[in-house]
């Protein structure tokens, strides 16, 4: 197993090189640079050169990519020209209100899609069953920011049971209990909301997982070794289908960041997501490459987590 | 002249392993295996699973790679490049698969499946192509108004035939069998092996026949050869191999053939048990360090078995 | 001869195609004893699957009729908890592919395991050990230790079905039901797959039914044999007297169209058609008479029954006793489709 985890991390290194080569490239490809919008137009554009000169704009694309990578390596990805700060403090807050939400998202996505498709598979072709797969057709051709808007709108706004934006109230105190619960308060609704669409997806794979398991003909042996059927649900038909689930999770991860970017700027949510779009709007290049970045780099580690949880739980994988 | 002649083929897979994959050993799936057929006989190639007889098929007909060796079809080497590119041998070698459930897309209808080999070979007009899809049909015992319809509506034994029509479209010479009845019932089995009889009257076809099956190789056959983990251990006519099996593989193999009549029960046990102890005992004449069988030695004209220089 | 271990009565297992039950096994009618290996030899779409499928209780959504009495009880009006406790201990079942039948994600020594957990045995999770150990050393696993922590796709077809039949025995059952045990194996290990059930059934003294299409393993194992055809037994008899004057047509053509290798023959008998599908079966008449149009009508019952014309030996319809092979065996080329 050692050794699938290590060629996995290996492979993973000239994936991210890859990576950022093709955000690297893909910023330059944006048109201006650093000094574009940010000096005053009275100033003798010979100096603006010389300053070009100074800053290595001029050099060729594969040092400037040197020096970026090499500085990133190091934890600086630059300064944003909209809030005059180093990107990494910038993002390094909303990262971790990113994470938090998407911890949230996740969790969320499994505690409804584990036993929706459990029921779904194991009832299938009943009314029940039926339900659960309209719902999964809903969620499929839903868009994701219809569905939080009208979340917002009904829970936030509506019946006020939830608050319509932050990540905290003003005038909590950072460290007590009731700063933590406040923190979830504000992650419930943004979270649901992602997790009611991403998670159909799921709940259909842990369906179709069920119902083909259940037709397998080590289930027939199971039951002739006298197994009562609840006995031949929980110890043969879910652990063998919850395990592709885990190779899923991958997946989900990738789902995810779409999810934040929208749900974020809906509900004022000061994260990434929302940092991303609004650095869009007003070009901050800088902010914009850094988080396109740390977005691929959270795909890649995705995968890696999903290739290594299914080789903890499958022994074929195991062991090979 | 044999129409088909492979003399020592090697067909070897890679073992990869390690960080990197890299090759770390290699399967000697078919080491060096000689053989010859005659223009208008069937040859068996018998054995177990992981005996190389499939292997030894597909790289006939160039589904698996080829080590070393050559393999002369009509006295051209298809093992060198190029060779396999001229038409006449992808025409005149075609394979019949195991599986009629899957070795035909379901997607197609009968037509496209049985003109698919006219299609590539011969430029004919869609009448032409009907009319010859049509009368392979009738060839092998299916009405032609059957040529529109699709795989699924089908049994096992009238897809195995609508195969049997893909495989002789083209008139080939050589056709190899892969264990062409072993997924069917027994009564629609005879029903495709009398037919592979009539038709290899009918067109002085050559067979490649692969089985594990040993009544029906005997059935089928006019030459056998047994093979074992890659190689030959013994060749010969069905009667050679039958009544008079030379090396101790083979009769354990023989012996294991469950008998037809329960009188027999008492005898057979006695026999078994005297076989397997002569296998026992004589393991380590018959096989070399490695547990694999010599070369082949002629015994007779035509009875070959795998012993060691002297013995 | 000993007691019934099992007698069926009338056994009628359907299964609904579009809102019609069918019946896949037709009125069988059996018995099974003591130390007897009863086979049953048909081909796909015989029922004779079906038919051991009802014995065991396995079919979720078929609809049965009749009885099967084990040692007095009915297992058909039996709820699944007493179910549970029969399947496993009393009668168990060994499976055709070894490999589809073993789950791929447990250890074997956890495998066997659970029958011993299941059925309660007083057994500490040390004894149990050692008894899948004695068990796995039983049915010839060379290193049961070693095996014990190894998962299915790591052993050979050989090996998976003697683990397959190390769980149908850790119980020491009464009645064993074989489906085409060695048909997914090679000629020299099914023989030794076969002496295998062969000694395990006189330790135990266990009755055996074995279902298969190969007449050579039935002539190899059985004490009596059915013979299924389209749901319904066609012909019981011992096996001596089966395999030396076999009676109905379709047993007699079965003999005949297998290759053997004692005997060359120079053509194959076919039998002509092809099995009936369960919804267009002939419900009426007799069955086969669709696939022997050579033989007059007259020769067939209306309403065909098992007619006892030798002590224990019975066959379906009075057309066996008209019956002869076509002059020419020349067929093929006679089966359209439908």
């Amino acid at each position: 197993m050692w050794k699938i985890i290590v060629r996995r991390l290996l492979i993973m290194i000239p994936q991210v090189f890859l990576l950022s080569i093709l955000v690297f490239l893909m910023a330059k490809a944006m048109p201006g640079d650093a000094l574009t919008g940010m000096l005053d137009p009275n100033i003798d554009p010979a100096a603006i050169e010389a300053m070009r000169e100074r800053l290595g704009l001029n050099d060729p694309w594969h040092i400037q990519y040197w020096n970026w990578i090499s500085n990133a390596v190091q934890g600086d990805l630059g300064q944003s020209f909209n809030f005059k700060m180093p990107v990494t403090e910038l993002i390094g807050q909303r990262m971790m209100n990113t994470l938090w939400l998407s911890l949230a998202t996740l969790i969320l996505t499994y505690l409804i899609a584990i036993p929706l498709g459990i029921l779904s598979g194991r009832f299938n072709d009943t009314w029940g069953d039926r339900l659960i797969t309209g719902y999964t057709y809903i969620g499929f051709a839903a868009p994701l920011f219809i569905v939080a808007l009208v979340m917002l709108w009904m829970f936030g706004f509506y019946f006020s049971w939830f608050p319509t934006g932050g990540s905290v109230s003003p005038g909590a105190v950072p460290g007590s209990f009731s700063y933590v619960l406040d923190k979830i308060y504000h992650l419930l609704l943004p979270a649901l909301s992602i997790a009611l669409i991403t998670t159909v997806g799921t709940v259909q794979y842990l369906r179709n997982e069920i119902i083909d398991t259940k037709q397998k003909d080590f289930i027939l042996t199971a039951r002739a070794k006298g197994a009562s059927e609840s006995r031949v649900y929980n110890r043969h038909i879910l652990r063998n289908s919850l395990l592709p689930i885990a190779a899923f999770f991958g997946y989900e991860l990738t789902g995810l960041i779409g999810g934040t970017i929208f749900v974020e700027s809906i509900f004022s949510y000061p994260g990434m997501g929302q940092l991303f779009l609004g650095s869009i709007v007003i070009r901050d290049f800088t902010v914009v490459t850094a988080i396109v970045l740390l977005y691929g780099i959270a795909t890649i580690i995705g995968s890696l987590l999903s290739d290594i949880i299914l080789s903890i739980v499958d022994p074929r994988i195991r062991i090979k | 002249m044999a129409l088909l002649e492979v003399k020592d083929l090697q067909v070897h897979f890679p073992i990869r392993g390690g960080l990197f994959s890299r090759q770390v050993g290699e399967v000697k799936a078919v080491d060096r295996v000689n053989l010859a057929i005659e223009a208008g006989q069937t040859y068996g190639l018998v054995g177990e699973s992981g005996s190389g007889k499939t292997t030894t098929g597909r790289a006939i007909i160039g589904l698996n790679q080829i080590t070393g060796g050559s393999i002369l079809f009509e006295g051209a080497d298809l093992a060198s490049k190029g060779a396999r590119k001229q038409n006449n041998v992808r025409r005149d070698v075609q394979m019949i698969f195991q599986d009629p459930y899957s070795s035909l897309n379901p997607k197609k209808r009968v037509l496209d499946i049985i003109a698919e080999p006219l299609r590539n070979f011969e430029k004919l007009s869609p009448q032409e192509e009907m009319r010859k899809a049509q009368e392979l049909l009738e060839q092998v015992g299916l009405s032609a108004d059957n040529v529109l319809k699709y795989p699924h509506e089908f049994s096992g034994g009238q897809r195995q035939r609508i195969g049997i029509a893909r495989a002789i479209a083209l008139k080939p010479k050589l056709i190899i069998a892969d264990e062409p009845v072993s997924a069917l019932d027994v009564s629609v089995q005879a029903q495709v092996l009398n037919f592979l009889r009539d038709i290899q009257k009918e067109l002085n076809l050559t067979y490649l026949f692969i089985s594990h099956d040993l009544g029906i190789i005997r059935h089928m056959c006019d030459r056998i050869g047994i093979m074992y983990k890659g190689r030959h251990v013994e060749e010969g006519t069905p009667e050679d191999i039958f009544d008079n099996p030379r090396h101790i593989y083979t009769k354990r193999l023989i012996a294991a053939i469950p008998d037809i009549d329960p009188l027999q029960r008492e005898v057979r046990n006695v026999f078994r048990r005297s076989v397997s102890e002569e296998y026992d005992n004589a393991y380590r004449s018959h096989f070399d360090q490695d547990g694999l069988a010599y070369p082949l030695r002629s015994i007779s004209d035509t009875h070959m078995v795998a012993m060691p220089e002297k013995g | 001869m000993s007691e019934d271990l099992l007698r069926i009565e009338n056994l009628t297992t359907s299964f609904r195609i579009a809102d019609h039950y069918y019946a896949a096994v037709d009125d069988v009618t059996l018995t099974v004893k003591k130390n007897e290996i009863l086979a049953i030899v048909g081909e796909s779409g015989s029922g004779k699957s079906a038919l051991a499928f009802s014995i065991m209780g396995l079919h979720t959504k078929a609809r049965i009729e009749g009885k099967v009495n084990y040692k007095g009880q009915d297992i058909v009006q039996m709820s699944p908890g007493m179910l549970n406790k029969v399947r496993g201990k009393e009668m168990s079942m060994i499976f055709q592919d070894p490999l589809a039948a073993l789950n791929p994600l447990m250890i074997i020594g956890s495998q066997i395991d659970e029958v011993l957990l299941l059925h309660d045995t007083g057994l500490s999770k040390k004894q149990r050990k050692e008894k899948v150990l004695d068990l796995l050393t039983k049915v010839g696993i060379p290193r049961p230790e070693h095996t014990y922590h190894q998962y299915p796709y790591e052993l050979s077809g050989g090996m998976r079905q003697r683990v397959i039949i190390a769980i149908a025995i850790a119980n020491g059952p009464q009645l064993l039901l074989a489906d085409e045990p060695t048909t997914a194996l090679d000629v020299t290990i099914q023989l030794q797959i076969l002496e295998l059930i062969k000694k395990l059934k006189e330790d135990m003294q266990a009755g055996i039914i074995l279902i298969t299409h190969d007449l050579g393993v039935v002539s190899e194992m059985a004490d009596r044999v059915a013979v299924m055809y389209a749901g319904q037994i066609v012909e019981i008899a011992d096996i001596y007297t089966l395999t030396s004057n076999p009676q109905h047509p379709y047993t007699r053509s079965l003999f005949n169209s297998i290759p053997t290798v004692k005997e060359v023959k120079s053509r194959l008998h076919v039998i002509q058609g092809i099995v009936p599908s369960l919804k267009n079966l002939p419900r009426t008449g007799c069955r086969f008479a669709g696939r022997t149009p050579w033989i007059d009508a007259s020769a067939h019952e209306e309403n065909p029954q098992l007619h006892e014309i030798a002590p224990g030996h019975f066959v379906r319809c009075t057309c066996y006793r008209h019956f002869h092979f076509p002059d020419s065996t020349e067929e093929v080329g006679t089966d359209g489709i439908a």
